[in-house]
C-alpha cells in the first residue's frame, strides 16, 4: 500500500488501540486491585453510548452530553458498587462471573424495554466535523485525532493520579496490601468505591467518544468487553501500563489484520493472545 | 439425604422422565429431549469446574464443534452412520479441547476464565466468518445418522420415540462414567488439585497433566451433548460457541450446586424449565433470568441440591453448621 | 557398615541466594543434610529460614546456588519433581485438604508413589495397598485415633501430625519441616519429638523451629541464620557456646534462653 494508506491505517490502529485502553485500564484496576472479574464491564461502554445518544439528541451537542456523562457514570458506578459490587469481594470468581452476567442479561434488556433496539447514530460535534487533507484523493476524519487525542490526554492524567497524588499512592498500595492500608487506617472500602466508579466512567467515556463513528446498537458491549479481556491477559493484571501497550498491539493486529488478512480477521486477536500465552502465562509486563 | 434415599429420588425421576413420551406430546418430549442433552453439556463442565476447580467460561466451543461436524460430515457424505459419526464428533471437540487446553491450562485464576472464554471467541469466529462454518445463518443437518449396522438396525433415530429414549441413554451413561471416574484415583487427584494444587505438586503429582486430562474429557463429553443437539433439531448455528451458551451452563452447574453430577443435572432441568417459563410470561424474559441469576449468587451460593440442607438446618434451628 | 550408611550425604546446598528486587533474603547459605541426622534451621524472625527451606523444596527457585540430592543435581527440578525424587516437605501454614478425611489426606499422599491414571474405572477406595500405607503413617504420626475425621475440624497440632503422616507417606528420605511443633502442647509436641527421633534412624530431617528446648533435644546439628546470612553451623554444643549467636539474638525476640 501506498503511504497515505498506510498512514490512514496507522492512524486508525492507535485510535482504535487508545479506545480500547480506556475500557480496558478500567477494567485492569478492578481486577488488580479489587480481585474481581466483571463481565458486565461491556455494559458501562454500551451505556455510555447509549447515553451519547440520548443526552446528545435531548441537548444537540455531544460535548455537552460527555459533560453531563461523565458525573452520571461517575454516580452510577459508586452506586453499583455500593449496592452489588461490595458483597463480591470475599466470593470466588466462578461467583462473581455469574453475576456479572446476570447483570449484562439485566442491562441489555432494560436499555430494550427503556430506547429500544433500533440502530442509532450520533452526530459529530459540528467543529470537529472535519477532515485534513493528506493527499490528493485522501483525507483523515478530525474527529478520530481528536479522539486519540483525549484518550492520550487521559493516559498521561490516569499515570499522574495513579503515580503522583495520594489517591493514587493508596490506590498503589492497596493492590499490594489490602490489610496493611486498612491497619494504616485509611478506609480501603473508599478506595474500592471510587477506583470502581473511575472504571466505570472510563469505559463509559469510551463509549461516548466511540458511539458517532461506530454507531450505537444492541450488544455492541460485548464484542468490546471480550476484547477487553484480550488486552489484560497479555498486558497482565493490575497493569496499567502493560493494557496500554497491549491495547496498542491489539489496536494494529486488528486494523492492519483487517486490510491485509480480511478472512480471518476476527480471530487475529486471539492468535496474538495465544501467542502471548505460550510466552507468558501471566501477560507481558505483569506488575510484581 | 443418605444414600439409600437419593438413589430412589434418582430412580423415580428417571422413570419419570422416560414416561414423557407417553403423553403423546411433541413439544415436551423433545424439550426433554433438550433438558436431557443439556444435562450432559453441564456434567460434562460440572467435572471441570466441581471437581477439578477449573472455571471454564469457553466450554460452549466443544459443543459447537461437535454439533457443527454432524452437520458439516452430513452435508458432505450425506447420511452417516452413527456408529462413525458419534466417536468423529467425540474425537473432534476432544482434540479441540486438547489443543485449547495446551494453551489455557498454563494460566490460572482469572485468567484462566477470560483466556477460555476468548479461545471460544476464536472457535466462533472460525464458523462465523470462515468458509468453512457457512456463515452467521448456519447449517442444515439433511439426515440424522444411521444405526444400522449390516443390514440390522436396533433403532431408528428419525422415530421421535426412539431419538428420546437414545438421549436418555446416553446420559445415564454419562452420568454412570461420570460417577466412576470421580471414584477413581484418578478423580481423586483431581478433586485433591480442586481443594489445594500446591500440595498435589508438593506431594509428586504432575498437576498440569491431571488438569489437562480433565479439560480435554470435559470436552469430549460436552461434544457428545452437541452431537446430540444437531441430531435433535437439525440445524446449528455460530451462535451454539457464543459466550451466551457458555454461561448458560456455567450458569446450570451452579444453579444445580457443584461437585454433585445429580446437581448438575437437575441444573440443566431447571434452566431449561426457567428459560421456557419465562420466555413465556415476557419478551424481556432475559431480565427475569439475570435477575434470578443475580439472586442466586446472593443468596443461594450452594445451589438448589443445598436447599434440603439449609431446609433442615433452617427446622433444626439454625443452630450448629 | 551401619556407620557409612548413616553418613550417607542426602542433601546439599552450596551457596543458595534468593533476591527480591534489591533486597537478598538468602545469601550463600551452604546446607548440608545427612541420613541419621536432624539438622535445625535457627534464626531470629526475618532471618531467612522460611525462603531457604522454600529454596530447598522446590517452592521457590534461588537467585544463585546450586542443590544436589543423593549427588544429583536438583536445582532446576520442581516440587513435583523433588517430591518423586525423595524429598518431602511440610509447611509452617497448614498445607492440606481440609474437606477430605485424615484417611483420605494421607491416601492421596501415598498414592502418588504408584500414580496409575489411565486406571478411570478402578476404585481409589479399593486400593489396598495405599489405604493400608495411609493408615500405618498416620498410625506412624500418632493420629490414629482421628483416622476417620475430617481434617479440617483436626487441631493446630494434630494437623502438624497429619502433615507429618503426608510426608511419611510419600516414602521421603528427606524431611524438610517447617515448624512441626507449632501449635502443640507439651505433651503433643513430646510425642511429636520421639516420632522424629524415629525417624531419624532411617531419613534426614532438616527442620525449621523455634521452640528451644525440643531444638536442643533432637538436633545433631544446627544452622544459625541472621538476616540471611549463615551466622555459625555446629553441634548444639558449640551453638551454645557461641559468643557470636548469643549477641545475635540479644535484643531480638526470641530470647535465647537455656
Amino acid at each position: 500500500m501506498d503511504f497515505a494508506s498506510f498512514l490512514i491505517q496507522v492512524l486508525n490502529s492507535l485510535q482504535y488501540g487508545l479506545l480500547l485502553f480506556l475500557v480496558a485500564s478500567g477494567l485492569t484496576l478492578v481486577f488488580g486491585i479489587m480481585g474481581i472479574i466483571n463481565l458486565a464491564h461491556g455494559s458501562f461502554y454500551m451505556i455510555g453510548a447509549y447515553l451519547a445518544f440520548v443526552l446528545t439528541s435531548a441537548t444537540g451537542s455531544l460535548v455537552l452530553a460527555i459533560a453531563l456523562g461523565i458525573p452520571l457514570a461517575l454516580i452510577f458506578g459508586a452506586l453499583l458498587e455500593w449496592a452489588l459490587f461490595s458483597h463480591l469481594y470475599k466470593r470466588d470468581h466462578l461467583e462473581q462471573v455469574l453475576l456479572t452476567y446476570g447483570l449484562i442479561l439485566i442491562f441489555e434488556q432494560l436499555r430494550s424495554l427503556l430506547v429500544g433496539d433500533d440502530v442509532h447514530g450520533v452526530a459529530i460535534p459540528a467543529f470537529l466535523d472535519a477532515s485534513i487533507q493528506l493527499t490528493e484523493v485522501m483525507s483523515y476524519p478530525v474527529y478520530r485525532l481528536a479522539i486519540s487525542v483525549v484518550c492520550i490526554v487521559l493516559a498521561v492524567a490516569l499515570y499522574y493520579v495513579i503515580q503522583r497524588t495520594r489517591l493514587g499512592m493508596m490506590i498503589r498500595a492497596g493492590n499490594d496490601d489490602r490489610s496493611m492500608v486498612e491497619a494504616l487506617g485509611i478506609n480501603i472500602n473508599m478506595i474500592y468505591r471510587v477506583v470502581f466508579a473511575l472504571g466505570v466512567a472510563l469505559a463509559a467515556l469510551a463509549g461516548m467518544l466511540a458511539a458517532p463513528i461506530s454507531s450505537v446498537f444492541p450488544n455492541m458491549g460485548s464484542h468490546v468487553l471480550i476484547i477487553s479481556f484480550v488486552i489484560v491477559v497479555i498486558g497482565g493484571i493490575g497493569s496499567v501500563w502493560g493494557a496500554l501497550v497491549a491495547a496498542l498491539i491489539v489496536g494494529f493486529a486488528d486494523t492492519f489484520g483487517k486490510v491485509l488478512l480480511p478472512e480471518i480477521s476476527g480471530m487475529i486477536v486471539y492468535l496474538v493472545m495465544a501467542v502471548v500465552l505460550l510466552w507468558r502465562p501471566e501477560g507481558i509486563l505483569k506488575k510484581g | 439425604m443418605n444414600v439409600n434415599a437419593s438413589l430412589i429420588v434418582k430412580l423415580i425421576a428417571v422413570a419419570a422422565i422416560a414416561c414423557v413420551p407417553m403423553s403423546g406430546e411433541s413439544f415436551y418430549v423433545e424439550l426433554v429431549a433438550k433438558m436431557l442433552l443439556m444435562a450432559i453439556f453441564a456434567m460434562s463442565l460440572d467435572l471441570l469446574v466441581g471437581f477439578t476447580g477449573l472455571v471454564s467460561f469457553g466450554h460452549a466451543a466443544y459443543f459447537g464443534i461437535a454439533a457443527y461436524s454432524v452437520a458439516l460430515f452430513t452435508a458432505k457424505f450425506g447420511q452417516m452412520s452413527l456408529w462413525v459419526m458419534l466417536p468423529a464428533a467425540i474425537l473432534l471437540s476432544a482434540a479441540a479441547a486438547l489443543v485449547i487446553g495446551i494453551f489455557v491450562i498454563r494460566t490460572k485464576g482469572i485468567y484462566f476464565i477470560m483466556v477460555t472464554l476468548a479461545f471460544a471467541q476464536m472457535a466462533y469466529f472460525v464458523f462465523h466468518d470462515t468458509p468453512l462454518g457457512g456463515g452467521s445463518d448456519g447449517v442444515y443437518v439433511d439426515a440424522r445418522p444411521t444405526a444400522a449396522i449390516g443390514s440390522w438396525v436396533p433403532f431408528d433415530l428419525d422415530n421421535e420415540l426412539h431419538m428420546f429414549y437414545f438421549v436418555l441413554v446416553m446420559m445415564l451413561l454419562v452420568y454412570l462414567f461420570l460417577h466412576r471416574v470421580l471414584q477413581s484415583p484418578f478423580g481423586r487427584v483431581l478433586m485433591g488439585i480442586k481443594s489445594n494444587e500446591h500440595r498435589m505438586q508438593s506431594l509428586g503429582y504432575f498437576t498440569f497433566g491431571y488438569k489437562l486430562a480433565a479439560f480435554t474429557l470435559a470436552g469430549a463429553l460436552g461434544g457428545v451433548a452437541g452431537f446430540l443437539y444437531a441430531v435433535l433439531f437439525g440445524f446449528v448455528t455460530p451462535e451454539l460457541l457464543s459466550w451466551h451458551e457458555s454461561g448458560n451452563v456455567l450458569l446450570m452447574v451452579i444453579l444445580g450446586g457443584m461437585g454433585n453430577l445429580a446437581g448438575a443435572v437437575l441444573g440443566a432441568f431447571a434452566f431449561e424449565a426457567m428459560r421456557e417459563f419465562f420466555a413465556d410470561i415476557t419478551k424481556y424474559w432475559q431480565l427475569l433470568m439475570g435477575g434470578v441469576i443475580v439472586a442466586l449468587v446472593l443468596f443461594l451460593p450452594g445451589g438448589l441440591t443445598a436447599i434440603p440442607g439449609r431446609i433442615k438446618r433452617a427446622l433444626q434451628g439454625g443452630g450448629a453448621k | 557398615m551401619s556407620q557409612t550408611s548413616k553418613n550417607e550425604v542426602l542433601l546439599e546446598a552450596r551457596k543458595l541466594t534468593r533476591r527480591f528486587g534489591g533486597l537478598a533474603a538468602n545469601q550463600d547459605i551452604d546446607v548440608t543434610l545427612e541420613r541419621g541426622m536432624i539438622h535445625v534451621l535457627l534464626g531470629p524472625n526475618g532471618a531467612g529460614k522460611s525462603t531457604c527451606i522454600n529454596m530447598l523444596s522446590g517452592d521457590l527457585p534461588p537467585s544463585e546456588g546450586e542443590i544436589r540430592y543423593l549427588g544429583k543435581d536438583i536445582t532446576r527440578l520442581s516440587a513435583a519433581q523433588r517430591s518423586q525424587e525423595g524429598i518431602g516437605r511440610s509447611y509452617q501454614r497448614t498445607n492440606i485438604f481440609p474437606q477430605f478425611t485424615v484417611l483420605e489426606n494421607v491416601r492421596l499422599a501415598a498414592q502418588s508413589r504408584r500414580q496409575q491414571p489411565w486406571r478411570i474405572f478402578s476404585k481409589a477406595m479399593e486400593q489396598q495397598w495405599a489405604l493400608e500405607k495411609a493408615r500405618a503413617c498416620i498410625e506412624e504420626a500418632g493420629l490414629g485415633r482421628r483416622v476417620d475425621w475430617v481434617s479440617g475440624v483436626l487441631s493446630h497440632g494434630e494437623q502438624r501430625q497429619l502433615e507429618i503422616a503426608m510426608v511419611l507417606a510419600t516414602d521421603a528420605q528427606v524431611l524438610l519441616l517447617d515448624e512441626p511443633l507449632a501449635g502443640m502442647g507439651s505433651e503433643e509436641s513430646a510425642s511429636m519429638v520421639a516420632v522424629l527421633k524415629r525417624l531419624r534412624q532411617t531419613r534426614g530431617i532438616l527442620l525449621v523451629e523455634h521452640d528451644m528446648d525440643a531444638v536442643f533435644a533432637v538436633a545433631d546439628r544446627i544452622t544459625v541464620m541472621v538476616n540471611g546470612q549463615l551466622l555459625e553451623c555446629g553441634p548444639p554444643a558449640q551453638i551454645k557456646a557461641s559468643v557470636a549467636v548469643q549477641q545475635a539474638y540479644l535484643g531480638t525476640e526470641d530470647s535465647f534462653h537455656v
